[in-house]
C-alpha cells in the first residue's frame, strides 16, 4: 500500500515553492481559494490513491483546529 | 390546473368481519396500498398466501410523485406480471446529461450492456403505476383490498398482532399472524410502536412542477447546476408519458413553501426554463424538503416495515420506491416459507439484515448526492464548483460530479444466507448479487433468464455441449420434488432438445455468469445468487439451500 512520502523529493525546492507563490500572483483570496481547490483535485487524481490522500489530510489538519 | 389523469375512486366495501362483528385471524395484513404494499400483495398471491391490504385512502397517489422506476423494481414487477404494462406506458430512458451554466459537463449511459429484457429506467407517474398494480391486485381472489380503512392502533400478542381499523362504518379489530407496514415515510405504525427514525434532515427546499406541453426534448435526464434560467441553484428535467414533464427547481432553505407553490410564482420559473413562447399548463406543483433516515431494524416482532416507512432518502438517485420494491421482493418469499412451516422465524431477521444493508447503501449514496447538490459549507461549495469547472475538459472530474447516483440493486455481500465461494469465478455474480439477465431460449421460444427465475429457487446447471449426467439430473429432480419450491434448468450452448433446457443462444449467460461445463448456480426466489460451484455436489447444494432458508 502506498504511503505518504514526507521526505524531501524536489530537485530544486526553492523553484517549487516559487511556482506555488507565483501561481497565485494577483489573485484575490477568493480566487486563490478556487485555484487551490482545483489544484488539490488535479493532484489528488494524479496521486490516485485514497489512502495517501487520507493520510495527507490527517497530517495537514494537525494544528489547524 | 390541467389534468391528464382522472383519479379512480375505489369504493369502501364493508368486510364480512366488520359487518358481522366477528374477528378473523389473517396470515398477513399489509398496511398501505402504495407501490410497496401492492407489490408485496401481488407476490403473496403468486405464492398462494391470502393477504388483506388496508389503505386509509380511496384512490391512487395524488400527483406524479415518484417518477423514475429502475430496472430492478421493473424486474420484480415483470415477475409479478405487471412490468410490461408499465414499460409500455412509461418513457424508457438511459441517458443522463449534466450541465453547468449553459455548457454540458458530461453524459452517462445507465445500461451500456446489450441483451437485457428490462430497460435501465422508465419514467411513469406514480398514479399510473399504482393504477396498474391495483388493477392487477383486483384480479386475484387472494388479495382483499380494503379502502378507507385506517389503522388506528397495533398491539403485538405472543403469536399475532391485533389492529384496530377505522372505516366509514366505525372501528373494528383485525387480527394477523404477521403485519407488513408499508404506510410510507410518515408511517403511523412506526409511531404507534414508538420507533425512532434516525438520520439527517437537509436544509434545502425544492419545487416540483409537472407541466403539460408539447416539446422536442429527448427522453433523457437533464440536470443543471447553475443554469442561466435559474442562477446559483440546480434544476432537473424529465419526460413523463402523456406529454407531462417533470421540472425540479432548487429553491434554497429560506424559500417560503406556500408562496412558492402559487402559480404566479411557478409560471415565471417555468417560462424562464422553457422560453416565454412555449405553451404549457401546470399539472401538479409541490415543494419538498428531504431527509435521509431509517429504522435501526426493519423487523419488530410480528410487524415488518418495508419501503419509506423503514427508510427515507432524498429523491436524487431515485432510490425511494426503487428500494422499497426490493424490500417486498426480499420479504415475501421468506415470510411465505415461514408461514408454510418450511423455514424458521429467524429467516425474517435476514430480511432486516439484508435490507438494512441496502438502506445504508442508498442513504450513503443519496447523502453524497445531496452534499454535492446542496453544499453544506463554503468550502464544500468551492470544491463542488471546482469539480464542475474541471469536468468540462478533464475526464477524472466527471466521475466526481454527483447529480444523483441512480438506483442500482444491492448485493447482499455479508448475508448469512449466502454460501461463500469455494471455487474461483470471474464477474459480478457473487453470492448475494442480484442475478443479471441474459437472452435464452426455453421450450423452443426466445425469452429471458429473468423469466425462468420465477419466484422459486432456481438451480442452473451448465451442461455445455454435453448431456446432464444422470446422477446430477436425479439429484436435481429430487430437490425439485422436495418441500422447498425449486426448479432447475440445464444451460446449453445450443439447442439439444433436452427437458428443462435453457439455451444460451447469445452466449451471454456463459459470459455474465462465468459458466464452464459443470458449473452450478443456486438462485433465490428473489433472483439473488445464493451459491455457486464449478462442479455439481449434491451435499453442498442441499447445504446451501438449507442455509438460504435459515435452516
Amino acid at each position: 500500500m502506498a504511503k505518504l512520502m514526507t521526505e524531501q523529493r524536489f530537485a530544486s525546492p526553492d523553484d517549487v515553492y516559487q511556482l506555488l507563490i507565483d501561481g497565485h500572483r494577483e489573485l484575490t483570496p477568493d480566487q486563490s481559494t478556487r485555484l487551490n481547490a482545483k489544484l488539490i483535485l488535479l493532484l489528488a487524481n494524479h496521486i490516485g490513491d485514497a489512502e495517501v490522500l487520507a493520510e495527507a489530510l490527517r497530517v495537514a489538519r494537525q494544528g489547524v483546529d | 390546473m390541467h389534468a391528464t389523469f382522472s383519479y379512480p375512486k375505489y369504493s369502501f366495501i364493508p368486510s364480512d368481519e366488520q359487518r358481522t362483528g366477528t374477528i378473523r385471524r389473517h396470515p398477513v395484513v399489509v398496511i398501505g396500498a402504495g407501490p410497496v404494499g401492492l407489490t408485496a400483495a401481488l407476490d403473496f398471491a403468486r405464492k398462494g398466501v391470502p393477504v388483506v391490504v388496508l389503505d386509509a385512502e380511496d384512490t391512487v397517489s395524488v400527483g406524479s410523485r415518484a417518477v423514475c422506476y429502475a430496472k430492478r423494481a421493473l424486474e420484480v414487477w415483470d415477475r409479478l406480471g405487471v412490468g410490461r404494462r408499465m414499460i409500455d406506458k412509461g418513457v424508457v430512458w438511459k441517458i443522463g446529461k449534466v450541465f453547468n451554466g449553459d455548457r454540458m459537463v458530461y453524459q452517462f449511459d445507465l445500461l451500456p450492456e446489450p441483451d437485457h429484457k428490462i430497460p435501465a429506467f422508465i419514467n411513469l407517474q406514480q398514479y399510473h403505476l399504482e393504477d396498474f398494480l391495483v388493477t392487477e391486485a383486483l384480479k386475484s381472489d387472494l388479495i382483499d383490498l380494503r379502502w378507507l380503512s385506517r389503522v388506528v392502533s397495533a398491539r403485538q400478542e405472543a403469536d399475532h398482532v391485533v389492529l384496530q381499523v377505522e372505516t366509514p362504518d366505525g372501528v373494528h379489530a383485525v387480527e394477523a399472524d404477521w403485519v407488513i407496514a408499508c404506510d410510507g415515510a410518515k408511517s403511523s405504525v412506526r409511531k404507534m410502536l414508538g420507533l425512532e427514525f434516525q438520520g439527517e434532515v437537509f436544509k434545502d427546499r425544492f419545487l416540483i412542477a409537472d407541466v403539460v406541453m408539447k416539446a422536442d426534448f429527448p427522453a433523457e435526464r437533464w440536470f443543471w447546476f447553475d443554469p442561466p434560467f435559474h442562477r446559483k441553484q440546480s434544476a432537473l428535467l424529465h419526460m413523463q408519458p402523456d406529454n407531462v414533464w417533470r421540472l425540479d427547481f432548487q429553491l434554497g432553505w429560506d424559500a417560503d413553501p406556500e408562496e412558492e407553490k402559487r402559480p404566479e410564482r411557478v409560471i415565471p420559473r417555468v417560462q424562464a426554463m422553457l422560453g416565454a413562447d412555449t405553451p404549457f399548463e401546470l399539472e401538479w406543483v409541490s415543494v419538498y424538503t428531504f431527509q435521509c433516515r431509517r429504522l435501526e431494524r426493519f423487523r419488530h416482532g410480528r410487524i415488518l416495515f418495508a419501503g419509506d416507512s423503514a427508510h427515507q432518502v432524498s429523491p436524487f438517485g431515485a432510490r425511494g420506491a426503487n428500494s422499497g420494491v426490493p424490500d417486498a421482493d426480499n420479504l415475501v418469499w421468506k415470510l411465505a416459507l415461514v408461514l408454510d412451516g418450511k423455514a424458521p422465524e429467524w429467516l425474517l431477521d435476514s430480511y432486516s439484515d439484508e435490507r438494512v444493508a441496502a438502506a445504508r447503501e442508498n442513504i450513503l449514496n443519496s447523502t453524497r448526492s445531496t452534499d454535492f447538490i446542496t453544499p453544506k459549507s463554503e468550502m464544500s461549495r468551492i470544491f463542488r464548483d471546482a469539480v464542475l469547472e474541471l469536468a468540462v475538459d478533464h475526464p477524472f472530474a466527471r466521475a466526481l460530479v454527483n447529480s444523483g447516483r441512480l438506483s442500482t440493486p444491492t448485493t447482499y455481500t455479508d448475508s448469512p444466507l449466502n454460501t461463500p465461494d469455494g471455487d474461483a469465478f470471474a464477474g459480478r455474480m457473487v453470492p448475494g448479487a442480484p442475478a443479471t439477465d441474459a437472452p435464452v431460449e426455453r421450450d423452443g421460444q426466445p425469452g429471458w433468464l429473468m423469466e425462468a427465475l420465477d419466484g422459486r429457487f432456481t438451480v442452473l446447471y451448465a451442461a455445455g455441449d454435453g448431456a446432464v449426467p444422470a446422477e446430477v439430473a436425479e439429484a436435481l429432480d429430487a430437490l425439485a420434488a422436495g418441500p422447498l419450491p425449486l426448479v432447475w434448468y440445464a444451460v446449453t450452448g445450443r439447442r439439444r432438445g433436452i427437458a428443462g433446457e435453457l439455451v444460451d443462444c447469445a452466449g451471454r449467460l456463459r459470459e455474465r455468469y462465468d459458466l464452464t461445463p459443470g458449473s452450478v448456480y443456486l438462485i433465490r426466489p428473489d433472483q439473488h445468487v445464493a451459491a455457486r460451484w464449478r462442479r455439481f455436489d449434491d451435499a453442498a447444494l442441499s447445504a446451501a439451500l438449507n442455509r438460504a432458508v435459515g435452516r
